[in-house]
Order: C-alpha cells, then structure tokens, then sequence
C-alpha cells in the first residue's frame, strides 16, 4: 500500500485551511468564523426568516459549507473529517442567524452528530430551535435497537427545498414540517469502488481488491453491508435502485426528482453513465423523473462510488426546487 | 488523596490516550470511521493545555471543565459521552470528602450521564458494555471493604473483561450498527478507550 497522496500542508490543517479557501474563493457569499469553524450567508441574519443550520463533519464537500447562501443554508458548522462538529459550534450558529423566528436544525442520523445537536438545543435557551434529522438510506436496517438509517443523499435535496420555503418566510413550524415530508419522501442507496484515507488516518478506511465493489455504504468511508465482485453499471444500477424503488415504496404514476450523486473520485461520465441507468429502470417502473441532479454533492472525501437517492415530489415540491438559488455548490435562477 | 490525584490521572490518562491513538484509530477502522484515536487524542491533549495554564481547587471544578473540554473538542459521540460522564462526575463530587464511596457514587452519576445521553443498553457493543461491569465491580469491592485502589483495580478489570465480550456482538448503536452481522469479530473501540481510562484511574488515583 502506498502512502497518502493528498493536496495538503499538515493532515490537522486540512478543515481549517480548506474553510480558509472558501472564505477567499466566495467573499460575495459567504463570511467564514475560522474560529468556530461555521460558514454563514454573508447577509445572515434575515429579518423575519427562520434560520436554517446544519453541520457534520468535513470530507462531504461540498455539502454543507458549499450550500451556504441565498436560497439553502444560513450557517453550516464544520466538524474535523468525517466527525461530528461540536455543540459550542451549533450554539454559536444558532445564536448568529436566529433574527427572531427561530432556528430549524438540519442533522444527519447519526449517533454523534445527533447527540452533538441535541446537546446545543438544550443549551441554546434563547432561541427557538427545531430539529428534523435525515435518515434516508435503505441500505441500513430499521430497528428500534440500532442506531437506524442514516441520513445521506436526501439532506442536498431537503437543504433546496426547505431553504427556499425559508426564504419565502413561511414560520419555523412550517419550515420543519416541510423537512419532514421531504425526509419522508425520500430514500437513497449508495455504493464504492474503492475507499477513502481521512487524512489524519494516513491510510484507507477499508481495503477493496480491484474486482471488488461495497454496496450498501455510508458516506463516512465505513464499510457497508455486502462486498460483492465488481458488476457492469447497469446491474449496479439496479442493486441500488430496486431497494430504493421497494421501500417507500415508489409506485408507478409517481413524480420524483432522481439524484445520481458521485462520492467524490468519480468522474461525471460515469455518472451520467448512472444516471441513464437509472433513468431507464424508473421508466420501466412507471415513474415520472419530474427534476434531475446530477454530480458530486454529497462526498467521502476521494471514495470513487456513487449513490441513488429519489424523492417522491408533488407540485408543491416542485415549485421549491426550482425557486431561485445562489450557493457555491448549486445555484440556478439568482 | 486530593485534586493532584485527578490532575494525574487525567495526564496519565491523556499520555495512555496518545500511545494507543493508532491502535484505537485501527480498532474504529474496521467498524466504524477510523477516527477514534485521534479525537480522543485530541480531546485530552487539550485537557493537558488546560491542566497547564489554570490551577485547580476543587475536584468538582477540574472534572466539570475536563468534561466541557471534551465536549468541546472531541465531537463524534464520544465527545458528548465522555463528556457528561466527567461533567457528571464533578458534579457528583461537589462538597464532598473523597472517600471510596462518594467517588463511587460520581462513578455511577457519571455512568448514569453515559446512559442518559446514548441510552446503550448492555451488549450493544458500545463502551457501555467496559462501563456497566467497571461500575458494578467497583461497587461490590467498596462493599467488600476494598479501599480505592482495590476497587479501582476491580473495575479495570471487570471493563478489560466487558471490552474483550464485545468482539463476538453485532453491533447494535453507533456507526458500528450499519455494518449489521458484519460487525462481529471485531473489538468495540470505545469500550477499549474505557478500558484504558480506568486502568489509569487504577495507576494513579489511591
């Protein structure tokens, strides 16, 4: 195995200096608190909008600092990779965009990020703030006895949309009932190719052989549930749309916005590649692609891989998808 | 018997932590995000540059800020953990003589924080399963008569023995948990970074 082989100074330097760079590359949008680690609009706070915050750790870019902006995220809080930002962080984001009607928490379901969130809510008495925590992945099974799904490619989608109603200045009970049906709505499978090496680690989370592929991954690197021997797109297209198609379950007539998401070292060809795949198979299945997203949004660091998430949308939904947007890591309309 | 004592322990504690960083971090990368050792590092070494700069008077005020600076640095789960373990542990220690049975009841005021903020439950394969014996060996010594280092002793023990239980369990809360019947076979890292701060609380407490 050969040695890490990153653009980096010292693997301890790579969140602060990559928020460094942020800061430097979108001065129009952003203002980054280097100390805390959060991204903020650079307008943050608007008067009379409900705050939208969400944060994890870092190597997901450019989820969450790169949706930051006009349309999506107030504040984003950055944990070190792949490890849960921390409650001083939450508190200080909150404390920030809360202009007086209140504060919806965005978290992804897992063991530490919720703990971490839960722990700034308590601890944030004087702003009104509502949690919705995203747990979209079919891979993981639901029990009342594990830590349950975890929230992976729904979050992009959820972050649009909610962000856009927020905009429209709907109340912060509004603003997280919407974020609950779009996590209702929504279900999403991912697989690797190869692994990723945080940096502080050095080497690869897990080893995959070159005819090797993990379906059923997270987006932290951790392994997943099956190793199997690499397959042609179009059957890994299949693995990972049919349990998306059967849990919700999806059924024919419906609407969804399709999001072929690449993990960070695949290139767009080939998720293109996927997303013809997965165009066909939901045509077969009767389902309408009503929006598209396409590229890397939701990453492990340089993991090549991709996942599928759907969300089941009507007009409503629609409408919020495609409202104006201005963000580093999407932007349409503004 | 004194706040010096729980300034070693936390030193020694955060010298263990940093010798066995690769190890935990090897342990989590099998099972969970490969990042165990180096917030824990992380978290104490920032213990250690606190112990630095400020004195303490009480074990109550150093163990409440040892918590909030695992808190604050750690994050993952380990960081709201072990953070309310310590937090809870001051607390309970607040006013009180140092005697083997008021450290035992911030013991289980700190193992009650644990349970509260990720409410395990034995042989989920968390550092609650090094925890749960620890505190129950710990107890039976102090009944027994057992002065401090004695009981301390029995709890490391009893959590080497409650961490090496976990290698056969599927995991059943935390990132360990995607991995389903996978998990098995491995070692749960938080049960052995448990481990490792009870067996320095057995080195340099009594």
């Amino acid at each position: 195995m050969g040695g890490m082989k990153k653009l980096i100074n010292e693997p301890g330097d790579v969140v602060s200096e990559a928020l460094r760079g942020m800061a430097a590359a979108h001065p129009d949008r952003l203002r980054v608190d280097l100390e805390n680690r959060i991204v903020y609009r650079k307008d943050a706070p608007r008067p009379g909008k409900v705050g939208l915050i969400s944060g994890g750790g870092s190597g997901h870019e450019p989820m969450h600092g790169g949706f930051v902006g006009f349309g999506m995220l107030d504040a984003a809080c950055a944990g070190e990779v792949f490890t849960s930002p921390v409650p001083d962080q939450m508190m200080a984001a909150t404390k920030e965009v809360d202009a007086g009607a209140g504060v919806l928490h965005i978290v992804k379901n897992y063991t530490g990020d919720v703990m971490n969130f839960e722990m700034a809510a308590e601890l944030a008495e004087d702003t009104e703030v509502l949690s919705v925590v995203t747990n979209d992945d079919v891979a993981v099974q639901d029990s009342l006895y594990t830590a349950g799904r975890r929230g992976v490619g729904v979050t992009v989608l959820l972050e649009k949309i909610v962000g856009a109603a927020a905009e429209e200045g709907r109340s912060l009970q509004e603003v997280a009932e919407l974020a609950t049906k779009v996590n209702d709505n929504g279900r999403s499978m991912g697989m690797a190719l190869t692994s990723c090496t945080v940096p502080a680690a050095g080497k690869p989370t897990f080893d995959l052989a070159e005819n090797e592929m993990e379906v059923g991954i997270g987006i932290h690197g951790e392994p997943g549930r099956q190793r199997l021997p690499l397959a042609p797109a179009k059957d890994i297209a299949a693995m990972l749309v049919d349990p998306v198609l059967g849990d919700l379950p999806y059924q024919q007539g419906d609407s969804v916005i399709a999001f072929v998401n690449g993990m960070g070292g695949t290139p767009l060809i080939e998720l293109y590649l996927m997303f013809n795949e997965v165009a066909q198979l939901l045509d077969r299945a009767g389902i309408t692609v009503a929006r598209s997203l396409v590229g890397n949004y939701i990453t492990s660091l340089e993991m090549a891989g991709c996942s599928v998430t759907l969300l089941k949308v009507d007009d409503e939904l629609v409408r919020l998808w495609d409202a104006p947007v201005n963000t580093p890591g999407l932007r349409w309309g503004a | 018997m004194g706040v010096e004592n729980f300034v070693d322990w936390l030193r020694d504690a955060a010298r263990t932590l940093h010798d066995n960083a690769a190890y935990l971090t090897e342990l989590d990368s099998a099972i969970g995000d490969a990042d165990h050792g180096a917030n824990m590092d992380r978290g104490f070494a920032a213990i250690v540059a606190l112990l630095d700069e400020s004195t303490f008077d009480s074990v109550d005020e150093l163990m409440k800020k040892a918590g909030m600076t695992l808190v604050s640095k750690v994050g993952g789960a380990s960081g709201p953990l072990y953070g309310t373990f310590f937090l809870r542990f001051g607390t309970a220690l607040a006013g009180a003589e140092l005697t083997p049975a008021t450290i035992g009841e911030a013991f289980k005021a700190g193992v009650g924080g644990i349970l509260a903020r990720g409410k395990p439950e034995l042989g989920d394969k968390t550092m609650y399963d090094a925890w749960a014996p620890a505190l129950e060996a710990y107890d039976a010594a102090v009944s027994g008569g057992s002065g401090l280092k004695e009981a301390l002793e029995a709890a490391a023990e009893a959590a080497a023995k409650g961490r090496d239980a976990t290698v056969p369990l599927v995991a059943r809360k935390g990132r360990a948990s995607y991995l389903g019947e996978r998990s098995a076979g491995h070692q749960d890292p938080g049960a052995t970074s448990t481990t490792l701060l009870l067996e320095s609380a057995a080195r340099t407490l009594a």
